[in-house]
C-alpha cells in the first residue's frame, strides 16, 4: 500500500495536478485573508460567492444563464492561455497575448461593422492580426535579440491605442461603445449551431465555446504528436542544438509567436462576435483577458487539456467576484489569480520536494 | 516650452529612478520584470501617507515621510521577488509578471476598501491629494519637483556605490559570475537580496514621483500604464550603466512629456495628428531603440539564472 502510494505521487501528471491544487488553495487562502481584513462579518459569504459563482442563484434559469455567461468568457480566456502556453513550450514568454487579443478585437469589430463582413471573415482577420503582432515580437527576438517580454509589452500598448483609433468611427454615441452587432450587423454574429439550446436558449452561447475546446485538443496534438511540434519544442529547449540538427531555429521562433498571437486574436473574435461585449470609447487599460491567460496557462500545468479546466476555474472565480456584496471590491478575484500565478512560480520547488523524499512522508506532506 | 521642460524632467526622473532600480537588480543577477508592480506599491505607500497628512504639514516633513513610505513599501514588495527568485530558484519572468498583476489588483483592492470604509458611497479606487502635493514643488505653480533633485542625488550615489565601493563591485561580480564571486568569499545570496531590495527602494520612489507628476489624484485600477517596462527599455538602452541610463531617461522622458503638452506647440498642432499618436510615441520609440541596441547587449552574464552553488 505504502509503496503504491509513493509511486502514485511520483507520477508527473499527479504531481502537476497536486501542484496546481496547492496554488489554488494558497491563492484562495490569501483572498480569504484579504476579505477578512476588509470586513470579517461577511467574509465567509463573500468567499463562498467567489467559489460558487452561478450556484449562488436559486432558480435553475438563473444558474444556467450565469453558467452560460461564464462559459462564453471562458472561450477567449482558454484561447489566451493556449497562446501563452504554446509560446512557453517553445521557451518564449508571450506576455503579449493581451495585445494580440486587443488586435483581434480591433480587426473583428472593424470587419464586422466597418466592412459589414460575415462572421467567418471577421474571425480570420482577427486571427491574422494577432498572428502578425505575435510574429513581430518573434521576428525581433529571432533577428535582433530583443527580449520578447519587453517588446510584447510595448506592442500591447501600441495595439491598444491603434485599436482605439481604428474603432473610433464605429461608436454608438449614446452608449459610448461600438454598435451592437445583433441589432445592426447580424451577419457578423457567430452562429450558434444549436449549442445555445443546451443552456436554456442562452443568448450568447455560440460555436465559440466548443470550438475553443477543439482547438485546445488540436494544440495538444500539434505539440506532442507532430514533427512540427517536436521541432518547435526542440528549439525551445536548446536553440543551438536545434540548429545543429538542421532545424530552422529563427523561423521556428517567428512561427511560434505567430501561432500564439493567432490563438489570442482568434480568442478575441470568439468573444466580441457574440455581441455579449462591446469595445468602449477611448480605453485606457489593456484588457485583463490576456493576463488572466497567463494565470490559466500556468495553473493548467502548461498542458492544453489542463488549460481547459484552469481557464474555466479562473473565469469562474472572476465572475463570482462580481457577485459579491458591494463592500468587497470585485478585484479580489484578480488578486487571487495573481497570487495563483505567483505560486505557480514555486511549482518546480513543490515538485522537487515531492520527488526528494523517499518515503513520501514528512516533507511531501509539508509541501502539500 | 517651459512646460515641456517641466514634464520632461519629471518623467525622466521617474524613468531614471526605476531604471536604476532595474540596473541594481540585474547587476546582482536577478531580472526584475516586476518593476511595474513595485512602482504601484511605492505609489500606494506615498499616496496613503499624503492622504493621512493634513495639508498644513510642513513641506519638508511631507516630502520626507512620503519618500520614506514609498521606498519602504517598494522594498517590502520587492521581497516577493527576492524570496522566490533567490531562495526558491523560481522562474524570474513568471514571478515578475505575477508581481505586476498582483500590484495593480492588490492596490485597487486596498484603496477601494479604504475608500468604502470612510465613505460607503465612494467605491472608487482613486486617491486625491490636491493640496498636499504642492509640498513637492520647488516654486509654487511650476512643476519643478524636489523629487527631481533627489533623483539627481540618487543618481550620483548610485554611480559611486556601483563603481567606487567594495559593495558595488561585489554586487556586479554576482551578476557576471556568481560562482567565481562565491569562491572568493562573497555571499551571493546576500548580494542578490541587496540588489533586489535596492531596486524595490528605487522603484517605489519612482512610483511616488510618477503619481505626483502634474496630477493631483491617482486611479489605482490603472496601475502605472507600462512605465515599469519603459524603464526597462531605458535600462537596456543605457547599457546597464547609470550615466547612460540618465541620458536615455531624458530622451524617453521628453517623448512622454510631449504627449502631455503637444497642444502648446503650434507646429505640432498644425500637423493635426490624433492625440493617440503622441500617446503611442514613447512605446514606439522604445521598441525602435530595443531593435537597435539589443543585438550587442551588455547585459550581466548571469542574469536570470538562479544561483546554484554546485554548477561551475
Amino acid at each position: 500500500m505504502e509503496k503504491n502510494k509513493t509511486s502514485f505521487l511520483k507520477k508527473p501528471a499527479v504531481q502537476t495536478l497536486l501542484a496546481s491544487l496547492i496554488c489554488i488553495l494558497l491563492g484562495l487562502l490569501v483572498g480569504f485573508v484579504v476579505l477578512l481584513l476588509i470586513n470579517p462579518a461577511g467574509a465567509w459569504n463573500a468567499m463562498k460567492t467567489i467559489m460558487l459563482n452561478f450556484w449562488t442563484f436559486n432558480s435553475t434559469r438563473g444558474q444556467l444563464k450565469n453558467l452560460g455567461n461564464t462559459l462564453v468568457k471562458t472561450a477567449p480566456l482558454l484561447m489566451c492561455s493556449l497562446s501563452v502556453l504554446f509560446a512557453y513550450k517553445v521557451g518564449l514568454f508571450n506576455i503579449g497575448a493581451a495585445g494580440q487579443y486587443v488586435a483581434g478585437v480591433g480587426m473583428s469589430l472593424f470587419f464586422a461593422i466597418g466592412m459589414k463582413a460575415p462572421w467567418w471573415l471577421c474571425v480570420i482577420m482577427a486571427t491574422l492580426a494577432g498572428a502578425l503582432l505575435g510574429a513581430i515580437s518573434g521576428f525581433l527576438k529571432a533577428t535582433r535579440n530583443v527580449n520578447e517580454v519587453i517588446s510584447c509589452i510595448m506592442l500591447n500598448w501600441i495595439s491598444l491605442y491603434l485599436v482605439n483609433m481604428l474603432l473610433a468611427p464605429y461608436m454608438d454615441i449614446n452608449m459610448s461603445e461600438t454598435w451592437s452587432l445583433k441589432k445592426n450587423f447580424p451577419a457578423a454574429v457567430l452562429p450558434t449551431l444549436g449549442f445555445d439550446k443546451l443552456l436554456n436558449n442562452h443568448q450568447y452561447i455560440t460555436l465559440a465555446v466548443p470550438l475553443s475546446v477543439v482547438i485546445a485538443v488540436c494544440i495538444w496534438v500539434l505539440l506532442t504528436k507532430t514533427k512540427m511540434g517536436f521541432e518547435l519544442r526542440a528549439t525551445g529547449l536548446n536553440k543551438n542544438a536545434a540548429r545543429y540538427c538542421g532545424m530552422r531555429d529563427r523561423f521556428n521562433i517567428v512561427l511560434t509567436m505567430a501561432i500564439a498571437g493567432g490563438l489570442a486574436g482568434m480568442g478575441a473574435s470568439m468573444y466580441y462576435l457574440t455581441d455579449m461585449i462591446k469595445w468602449p470609447m477611448a480605453v485606457t487599460a489593456v484588457p485583463a483577458m490576456g493576463f488572466n491567460g497567463i494565470a490559466a496557462a500556468f495553473l493548467g500545468g502548461l498542458h492544453p487539456i489542463g488549460a481547459i479546466f484552469s481557464s474555466f476555474f479562473i473565469q469562474h472565480i472572476t465572475d463570482g467576484g462580481s457577485f459579491m456584496e458591494k463592500i468587497y471590491p470585485a478585484e479580489i478575484a484578480g488578486l487571487i489569480s495573481a497570487v495563483i500565478i505567483y505560486m505557480c512560480a514555486f511549482v518546480l520547488f513543490f515538485k522537487q520536494q515531492m520527488n526528494k523524499d523517499r518515503r513520501s512522508g514528512k516533507k511531501g506532506g509539508k509541501a502539500s | 516650452m517651459i512646460l515641456l521642460l517641466q514634464y520632461t524632467l519629471l518623467f525622466a526622473s521617474v524613468l531614471l529612478l526605476v531604471a536604476l532600480g532595474g540596473c541594481f537588480s540585474e547587476h546582482s543577477g536577478v531580472i526584475n520584470i516586476g518593476l511595474e508592480g513595485i512602482m504601484v506599491f511605492g505609489a500606494l505607500g506615498g499616496a496613503l501617507v499624503m492622504r493621512v497628512l493634513s495639508p498644513t504639514t510642513n513641506a519638508f516633513v511631507v516630502i520626507l515621510s512620503c519618500v520614506c513610505a514609498s521606498m519602504l513599501t517598494g522594498m517590502v514588495y520587492s521581497l516577493l521577488l527576492a524570496v522566490a527568485a533567490i531562495n526558491f530558484k523560481a522562474d524570474q519572468t513568471l514571478v515578475g509578471t505575477a508581481m505586476n498583476l498582483l500590484g495593480t489588483a492588490a492596490a485597487t483592492v486596498i484603496v477601494k476598501a479604504i475608500n468604502t470604509a470612510t465613505n460607503p458611497d465612494n467605491p472608487s479606487a482613486t486617491i486625491a491629494y490636491v493640496d498636499i502635493r504642492k509640498a513637492f514643488l520647488i516654486w509654487p505653480g511650476k512643476e519643478f519637483s524636489w523629487l527631481t533633485l533627489l533623483t539627481v542625488v540618487l543618481l550620483v550615489v548610485s554611480i559611486v556605490l556601483l563603481y567606487k565601493t567594495k559593495f558595488g563591485l561585489r554586487l556586479m561580480a554576482c551578476g557576471e559570475h556568481p560562482q567565481a564571486a562565491a569562491s572568493v568569499g562573497i555571499n551571493v545570496f546576500k548580494m542578490r537580496y541587496a540588489g533586489v531590495l535596492i531596486s524595490g527602494l528605487l522603484g517605489g520612489l519612482g512610483g511616488l514621483v510618477y503619481i505626483t507628476a502634474g496630477v493631483s489624484e491617482w486611479k489605482f485600477e490603472n496601475g502605472v500604464a507600462g512605465f515599469g517596462f519603459l524603464a526597462l527599455a531605458v535600462m537596456i538602452f543605457g547599457g546597464w550603466k547609470p550615466q547612460r541610463i540618465a541620458l536615455a531617461a531624458l530622451l524617453f522622458g521628453f517623448f512622454r512629456a510631449l504627449s502631455n503638452v503637444y497642444t502648446g506647440f503650434p507646429f505640432l498642432t498644425r500637423l493635426n495628428l490624433p492625440s493617440t499618436v503622441y500617446n503611442m510615441l514613447p512605446y514606439i520609440i522604445s521598441l525602435v531603440v530595443l531593435v537597435i541596441f539589443s543585438k550587442n547587449s551588455a547585459a550581466p552574464k548571469a542574469e536570470g539564472i538562479p544561483y546554484d552553488k554546485g554548477s561551475r
